[in-house]
């Protein structure tokens, strides 16, 4: 994958939330079609990262690169416009619009003429927002929000999706279910993947390749199998029951 | 029975004033959360560009009433609008993601500093608008007294309730009103779905003033006479209106405007006249004291 030209390139981030320091300069790449995980403990700074990829907050030092272009000093809907989409950490489904309204938020960026071809395959993808079109989305369950919340990032036909853990407090099959799409729109609609998950197990076996975030910094890099296999990783985010 | 229909005519007039300066207050507080004590100043600016408005069009020639309401509206809306956008873009916008009282500061800075700055350019001088529309029609008699609805009347209301209605549509069916929507309930979600958060933020002030700027034009055409200080007055009680209807909420400021008309007009006819503005704050304090949220005020926390 190395040869390939990264889509997204991040060198040396840190990131403060006031006196702060979240990030410690955090170094990776996720090359076009891949699927990339990033495991870590809660507080480990994945969802900072996440976010200080959409410039907010933005990294105090340090380059973002999408297709070789630094968009770290863009505002957040400038690098939305450049075809990066996010499925943030606790969904952040608008509670008093519908399903369908939420979905027409996420094609806030796209061209009209394609927004029934793109909720078609929304709603083909994920049956149930279909049947709840109409339904507020804070009255929906955790696992409908977050299948509103992928298809919401997709309506934008996004080349780089962006995932905050998606399978949190989820039950065991719908987690099987969201990462199931996740592969699904990784496959089949060519969407460039970085998922953030605490959930090691699922996402290191869906991803290519996965890095580990310790206290703000990239502890571990490898392929998922790698990780899988290496001690460390199996001691602190494996064993415990995640499985 | 006669009288009682004579109040509610003139409390259903002014209650449409204040929800249209209402609507002001709620939209920019849903969006940034912040009460934006200028506005109304923005009114009183918009009855005075209305004023000079009219002025011109009497220069012109223009006599024809109904073009030169249409004329002046559509004028004072715009000049006001322009004036909305500025004071969001000097006095708020570089305070956001200050400390929560600091554009509510400047905010009371902005009102002073417009109060001077028409007292300056204008004279303190109450100034008289003259009557541009004037008669009515009588609807009945009872009691050997006559009660009528003017003309001015009918157009105080027709016109609010075109706007308020237009409005209500921009804001639940258009992609710019869903923004609107989406920057209300989660602004960090909305930018991250590619909504340009500071261009909506400019565009509810916009569209404040504009409303503002009809309540001005409406006000100087029903009293007849403004000075610089109008917008104190009507500001708070169209603030205290959207406090009762529900602070946040569409349907609550023009529900709390219509109240506080009702309210103000009838302790006024049944009370006594000089303590009907007391009337109107008791009401916010005990808003404040027994319902916070409001009439038709959402909850605070919702689940998510």
């Amino acid at each position: 994958m190395a040869e390939q030209q990264p889509i997204l390139e991040v060198r040396d981030v840190a990131t403060f939330y006031g006196a702060i320091q979240a990030l410690h300069g955090v170094d990776l790449d996720v090359a076009k079609g891949e699927i990339v995980t990033l495991i870590g403990a809660n507080g480990a700074g994945k969802s900072t990262l996440l976010m200080t990829i959409c410039g907010s907050p933005r990294a105090r030092s340090g380059s973002i690169k999408l297709d070789g272009e630094e968009i770290g000093h863009l505002p957040t809907h400038q690098i939305v416009r450049r075809g990066v989409a996010q499925v943030p950490e606790g969904r952040r489904i608008f509670p008093r619009m519908s399903v369908f309204e939420n979905l027409q938020m996420g094609a806030t960026i796209s061209d009209p003429a394609h927004f029934q071809q793109d909720i078609d395959r929304v709603f083909a993808m994920f049956p149930r927002l279909a049947e709840r079109r109409e339904q507020r989305g804070g009255t929906l369950s955790g696992g409908e929000q977050q299948m509103l919340a992928i298809g919401r990032a997709l309506m934008s036909r996004p080349r780089l999706l962006l995932l905050d853990e998606p399978s949190l407090g989820l039950a065991p099959l719908i987690v099987q279910q969201i990462f199931d799409a996740i592969g699904r729109i990784a496959r089949e609609e060519g969407v460039t993947i970085f998922l953030v998950e605490q959930n090691a197990y699922h996402a290191l076996r869906l991803a290519t390749r996965g890095y580990v975030l310790v206290n703000g910094r990239v502890r571990l890099s490898g392929t998922g199998r790698e990780l899988l296999a290496n001690a460390d990783v199996r001691s602190a985010y494996l064993e415990g029951g995640h499985a | 029975m006669a009288y009682f229909s004579q109040q509610l005519i003139n409390a259903i007039t002014l209650g449409a004033i204040y929800g249209l300066i209402a609507i002001g207050y709620t939209m920019v507080y849903g969006i940034i959360g912040m009460i934006n004590f200028a506005h109304g100043e923005v009114f009183m600016i918009g009855a005075f560009i209305s004023l000079i408005g009219f002025i011109i069009c009497s220069l012109l020639g223009i006599g024809s009433a109904p073009v030169a309401i249409v004329l002046v509206l559509l004028v004072a809306m715009a000049f006001t609008a322009v004036y909305g956008w500025t004071i969001e873009r000097l006095a708020y916008r570089p305070l956001r993601g200050s400390f929560r009282l600091a554009p509510l500061i400047s905010a009371i800075g902005v009102s002073i500093t417009l109060q001077n700055y028409v007292q300056l350019t204008q004279g303190a001088r109450p100034k008289p608008g003259g009557q541009i529309v004037s008669g009515g029609y009588n609807l009945f008699s009872a009691d050997g007294f006559d009660v009528r609805v003017t003309w001015l009347q009918l157009i105080i209301v027709i016109v609010t309730v075109v706007l308020m209605a237009g409005f209500t549509w921009v804001i639940a069916r258009t992609s710019l009103g869903r923004q609107q929507r989406a920057c209300e309930q989660d602004i960090k979600m909305a930018a991250l779905l590619g909504v340009n958060v500071d261009r909506t933020i400019s565009l509810t002030f916009v569209m404040g003033a504009a409303l503002a700027a009809v309540a001005g034009m409406l006000f100087l055409m029903y009293y007849g006479v403004i000075d610089f200080f109008i917008g104190f007055l009507a500001g708070i009680k169209a603030f205290t209106a959207a406090v009762l209807g529900g602070i946040g909420s569409l349907p609550g400021a023009m529900l709390g405007g219509l109240l506080i008309g009702l309210i103000e007009v009838f302790w006024a006819g049944y009370f006594s006249s000089e303590y009907k503005d007391v009337a109107v704050f008791a009401i916010l304090v005990l808003v404040l004291i027994f319902r916070p949220t409001g009439l038709l005020g959402k909850p605070e926390i919702e689940k998510v």
